[in-house]
This record gives C-alpha cells, sequence and structure tokens, in this order.
C-alpha cells in the first residue's frame, strides 16, 4: 500500500527561558492511504504535539519544528512556506479537536462556519456552498439541516457539536483527518455514535485517520495500526490485532494491565505502573520509562533504546527477551495455581 | 447482609431555573428535577457504584446525602436518624462521619496551604475530643495514602495529579469516617495513575472497613470497584443490582444498550454496539412516563403513559422498567424479534 504521511525523526519543541524543551523527540512512523493509526499516549507523551507539527500549527502555539521531515504525499510539509500551508490544511489534511466548543466560533451560526470552510477551498457561489453544507449535515447524521444551520454552536448539544466540527472537517474532502482526542469530552454513549461516524466516513470517503486518544478502549475499538508514546518518544508500533494480543514494551502491558475490564475477575488488585508520568524538561537518562519500568537494567538507565524492528513490528526496548520470557513464565505460574 | 448505613427515601433535589429574563412573571419559572424521587440502601462496609451519563444527577445525589445541598423533599437516614432534620451544629459534628472525595485533584485543594495545614485544618475544625499529636497523625495519613511523610512541606502545585488525589483522599479519611462519597475519583487522572488511585481505594476499604458511594461514568472502573452498582438516567434510578448481576444480566434496555456501548481493550470482541438514538434529553424538559422511552427501542404506548416502578425482577435486582429483559434475553435479540 502506498504511503500518504511519512513521519521521519521529527523533533518538536518550546522555547523556555533558558533551555529548550522537546515535547516530540525523534519520532518516526508512516500512515498508509485508508489506513486508521490510533496514537495512545498519556498526557505529555507528545501526541497532540506531533498531531499540531503535521498541520503546522505548532508555530502559532510558540511551539518550533527543529528536525525532522514530514512527508505528505511524498512532499515535504515542514518546508512549505505559510501560503502554500493553507491551501493544504484543512482541504488535504483536516483536523477536529477535543472541545467542540471552544472550536467552533460562538458568534456564528453553523451554516456560516461550514460555508466559510467549503469556500476557502473551493470557487464556489454562497447559494452552492449553503447546499453543500446541508449535504454534509445530513452526512454527519444531523437530521432537519436547514434549522441547524441557522443554529449557534450553544444551541447544540455536545455530541451535535462533534458532529458539526466532523462536518467542516470534511468540507473538502481530506485524504487525511487528524482527529485529536475527538470523544475524550462526550459521554459514551455519545462516544460510540461518534466513533461509529467515523468508521462510516472513513470508509465513504476513503480516507486516512490519525486518532489521537489516551483511552486504549478507543484505540481497539478503531485501530488498524497502533502507536504508543511516553515522554516524547514512541515505545512500540504495532498492528491492533498483535499489540491487543500481546504488546512487548513494558510501557504498553502496563498501560493494558492498569485499565479495569469489562469482563473478567473483579476486586482485583490492577497491575498498576508505579511512579508517575515524568516532566519533560527533567526526562531520565537512557530509556525514559525505566525510572517506572519493572524490568529496567542498567543499561536501560544509561542508553536510550531504538525504535527497532521486531518481528511485524517496532519496539523501543533493551530487553525484549526477557520482558517475553516473564510473560511466559507468568502463564505457566498462572497455570500451576488454577 | 450487614444493615444499611444510609437508607434515602424518596429524594427530591428540584432546582428552579428563572427564564433569563428578569422582568418575566415568577409563574414562568421551570424546575429541573435533578433528583427525582430516589430511594435507596447503602450497606455497612459496602461500595455502592452508581454511574450514568452527564446531567444524570449522579454528583448532585452525592452532594444531598452528604447535606452539602440541601434537598427539596425526602427523608435520609444515616445510622437511623434523620439528617435532613440536623441543625448546624448536629451537622457539623455529623461531618466527621461523612466526607467526600472530589474529582479535580486541582481545584479541591488551597493553593495556598502546604499539605501538612490542608489535612490539619481537618483536625482543628472539629476538635477532636483528645489532645492528639497532630503531627504524627498527618504523617501517618500521607504514609496510608502512600505518600512520602516529607511531603508535609509541600505545596499542591508541586504535586502532581495522582500525589494530589491522593491528598484528597488523606482528608477525606483524616477523622476516620464511616462513610465516604468518592465522586469521580480517578477520573481527571491518566490510565497509569487511575489504577494506583483505585488500587489504593479498595485497600482502604478492605482496611477501615469503609462505606462508600462511588460515583463515576467510566463503567470498567465502576464494575472494577463496586459490589453494587445503581444506573442513573435523569435524575432516576433505573436499575440496581448486585455487579455481576448489573454487568452480566442486564434487565434495563437503558443498562443494556450503555454497556455495549463500553470500549474494551478486548480486540477479539469488536462487538456490535447497540447505537442509541439520539442524547439525553434535557433534563429540564424529561419525556413523559419512563424517561427513557425517547431512546429505547422497546418503548411503546404504556412508556408514554406511566411512570414505572420500581420492581425486583430477580433477587435483589431491582429495575423500573414495563418491559425489562429476562436473565437470559440480550436487548439485541429482542429488538431483532421486534
Amino acid at each position: 500500500m502506498d504511503k500518504i504521511l511519512e513521519v521521519k525523526n521529527l523533533v518538536t519543541g518550546y522555547q523556555g527561558k533558558n533551555t529548550f524543551v522537546k515535547a516530540v523527540d525523534g519520532v518516526s512512523f508512516d500512515i498508509d492511504r485508508g489506513e486508521t493509526v490510533c496514537i495512545v499516549g498519556e498526557s505529555g507523551s507528545g501526541k497532540s504535539v506531533t498531531s499540531m507539527s503535521i498541520m503546522r500549527l505548532i508555530e502559532y502555539e510558540n511551539g518550533k519544528i527543529i528536525d525532522g521531515d514530514i512527508l505528505f504525499n511524498g512532499e515535504n510539509i515542514v518546508e512549505k512556506n505559510n501560503y502554500e500551508m493553507r491551501k493544504i490544511r484543512g482541504s488535504k489534511i483536516s483536523m477536529i479537536f477535543q472541545e467542540p466548543l471552544t472550536a467552533l466560533n460562538p458568534v456564528f451560526t453553523i451554516g456560516r462556519q461550514i460555508v466559510e470552510a467549503i469556500r476557502f477551498h473551493q470557487s464556489v457561489k454562497k447559494k452552492d456552498a449553503y447546499k453543500q453544507a446541508e449535504e454534509l449535515i445530513q452526512l454527519v447524521g444531523i437530521s432537519d439541516p436547514r434549522t441547524r444551520l441557522k443554529q449557534y454552536p450553544y444551541e447544540l448539544s455536545g455530541g451535535m457539536r462533534q458532529r458539526v466540527m466532523i462536518a467542516i472537517a470534511l468540507a473538502s474532502n481530506p485524504q487525511l483527518l487528524i482527529a485529536d482526542e475527538p470523544t475524550t469530552a462526550l459521554d459514551v454513549t455519545i462516544e460510540a455514535q461518534i466513533l461509529d461516524l467515523l468508521r462510516k466516513l472513513k470508509k465513504e470517503k476513503k480516507m486516512s485517520i490519525m486518532l489521537i486518544t489516551h483511552d486504549i478502549g478507543v484505540a481497539a475499538e478503531m485501530a488498524d495500526k497502533v502507536i504508543i508514546m511516553y515522554a516524547g518518544k514512541i515505545m512500540e508500533v504495532s498492528s491492533a490485532e498483535d499489540f491487543f494480543e500481546n504488546p512487548i514494551h513494558p510501557y504498553s502491558r502496563g498501560l493494558l494491565e492498569s485499565v479495569p475490564k469489562m469482563t473478567g475477575e473483579r476486586g482485583v488488585k490492577l497491575n498498576s505502573i508505579s511512579g508517575s508520568i515524568p516532566s519533560l524538561s527533567n526526562v531520565p537518562s537512557g530509556c525514559r520509562f525505566s525510572p517506572r519500568c519493572p524490568f529496567a537494567t542498567e543499561q536501560c538507565m544509561n542508553q536510550e533504546p531504538v525504535l527497532e524492528n521486531f518481528k511485524d513490528r517496532q519496539v523501543a526496548c533493551w530487553n525484549i527477551d526477557n520482558v517475553l520470557h516473564d510473560h511466559v513464565k507468568n502463564q505457566k505460574d498462572t497455570e500451576v495455581f488454577q | 447482609m450487614n444493615p444499611p448505613l444510609l437508607k434515602i427515601e424518596n429524594l427530591k433535589k428540584y432546582f428552579v431555573i428563572k427564564n433569563g429574563n428578569s422582568f418575566v412573571a415568577a409563574n414562568n419559572k421551570k424546575v429541573v428535577k435533578a433528583i427525582d424521587d430516589v430511594s435507596l440502601e447503602i450497606f455497612q462496609g459496602e461500595t455502592l457504584g452508581l454511574v450514568g451519563e452527564s446531567g444524570c444527577g449522579k454528583s448532585t445525589l452525592g452532594k444531598n446525602i452528604l447535606r452539602l445541598q440541601e434537598p427539596t423533599e425526602g427523608q435520609v437516614f444515616f445510622k437511623d436518624k434523620d439528617i435532613l432534620k440536623y441543625n448546624n451544629r448536629e451537622l457539623r459534628r455529623l461531618r466527621k462521619e461523612m466526607q467526600i472525595i472530589y474529582q479535580d485533584p486541582f481545584g479541591s485543594l488551597n493553593p495556598r496551604f502546604t499539605i501538612g495545614e490542608i489535612i490539619g485544618e481537618m483536625y482543628e475544625i472539629h476538635k477532636t475530643d483528645r489532645e492528639i499529636d497532630k503531627l504524627s497523625e498527618i504523617k501517618k495519613m500521607l504514609e496510608l495514602v502512600g505518600l512520602d511523610s516529607e511531603k508535609y512541606n509541600s505545596y499542591p502545585h508541586e504535586l502532581s495529579g495522582g500525589q494530589r488525589q491522593r491528598v484528597g483522599i488523606a482528608r477525606a479519611l483524616a477523622l476516620n469516617p464511616d462513610f465516604v462519597v468518592a465522586d469521580e475519583p480517578v477520573s481527571a487522572l491518566d490510565v497509569s495513575v487511575q489504577s494506583q488511585i483505585i488500587n489504593l481505594l479498595m485497600d482502604l476499604k478492605k482496611d477501615l472497613g469503609l462505606t462508600m458511594l462511588f460515583i463515576a461514568h467510566g463503567l470498567n472502573v465502576v464494575r472494577h470497584i463496586s459490589d453494587r452498582v445503581g444506573v442513573m438516567y435523569l435524575g432516576r434510578i433505573v436499575e440496581i443490582s448486585e455487579t455481576d448481576n448489573i454487568f452480566d444480566t442486564p434487565a434495563h434496555p437503558y443498562t443494556a444498550a450503555l454497556l455495549s456501548t463500553v470500549p474494551d481493550v478486548d480486540v477479539s470482541l469488536r462487538k456490535e454496539r447497540i447505537v442509541f438514538k439520539g442524547e439525553v434529553p434535557s433534563p429540564a424538559n424529561p419525556p413523559s412516563g419512563c424517561h427513557f422511552r425517547t431512546r429505547c427501542p422497546l418503548a411503546t404506548e404504556k412508556c408514554q403513559l406511566e411512570v414505572p416502578k420500581m420492581q425486583e425482577v430477580r433477587n435483589g435486582h431491582y429495575v423500573s422498567c414495563h418491559f425489562p429483559l429476562g436473565a437470559d434475553q440480550l436487548l439485541k435479540d429482542v429488538v431483532s424479534n421486534l
């Protein structure tokens, strides 16, 4: 399959008073056409900064891309100037955000905001744009489009607003949709609706989706490929099936095990990861996860592991063999126990 | 089963919303029934989980039980005494026995107090009978919740989210209460930290024999920690039973559908969801009869006319629905047979 997006060794960060804080430190991955890639990480893992870098919006947040390439359809986005970027942003790559209320302008009607998005990238008459807007709004599952287009954001519920955001993002048939925590602010029932909608649209429009989430359950629902980030680095890249069957990196494992399951035994102690997420201005030496990792050795403390191919996936860990061995041992233990 | 520690009977909390225009006559007032005739019992030593979508009144219920808000009508019996009749002095004495843990560990700690002062304030306000060694007591509390006693002199901003939540828990438990309301205690935390706090709460419950009302919207978390679970919808409890009953054989269509929407980490379970039609109606203008009927696939005319009464379908399993699901019935089968 051909790649729609290739990120190579991306380094992005913010200039502090004295130091440059790298929020994303040497991240490489790619997205195939028609693929859904989920980037999973906790706060401060650099998942949002990665997406803001791809959109080149990071500059508007006082951030800076200091190294690396982002190839979109083979063209390097990092080298584009503002004018060229505006032609890509919102037309070939679109983005939806976590907070559907703050992402919409409260003083304009929904219709006006969708029409603005349409007319920015296509030269159509206002009337035709409104017709398109009506179709879009029906496409995202909002009934009675005529009335809805005349309403203001505050008149809509959270789920509706997110649908409007998706409609705006789809206005010019993007090839890549970046969704940054699109369902985090929503209830589970509405989350299910929005995820279903994204799945449906992906199939109909044949676009690629890059979904950023902290909820590993959402990734399990949606992803073809999973990317696990921690403190600005990628820890593991894997196909969703392989990953959820057997995650390899100790952090991935900890993350999966610390989520209470909907089936199986209740009330038992959860396998949690000790300690807390490091601050980006003071990342641990060696492997960033080493202070919290049960498998950490001296090598982990001193030398940073590189993301290397392991079978069908990529893992950044020095102790893969030990981790896998331990997994086998644990399984045996439980068998004996049972 | 243990005797009930807390018994709520026909509790109601109505909020009056003014029409925005203060010149409109008072008879134009609308009432939001945030808690609409809720009765339940919480038994000694159990954890009762309370789930529901945002706006269903679960937090309001927690606050009203503690009299942090004054209920409009009804009775709350704590250790067989109606605490709604208590005056301020009696209420203050009662606070020692009933405490609350808040969701937001950033907003619920005074930024100008040190951790020691925050917890120490409890002893000052409630002038505990005998002279106790406050300092050592506070340090003991810090250790109990897994914090370094060195943190005594730190300010909240120096701590991470998980550590702050531990302080919140230490404060709630400082006076050795019998009953604790935990209002979304892990929702604001990262996954890896969330599991630490869940483990801590379960340990504390076991060691201290706490009775807990655990309010959360994360169904997996509630399933893991609760002995019994109540499901709320638009101010009413629609189903309440032991945790396994709720999750394995839900009787209310709402519960069944709610469960199917939860994203789980098991990819093999990428299940057919029962996606709800529409969203939660506005509590200011709820549907007549059964509140859920507008989104319910099984609704009939009866649901529109009659408010369903709470009925016991199986042992200790109460549901308020005209057409509860049988123990071996799945909602999707019932729906497809319609």
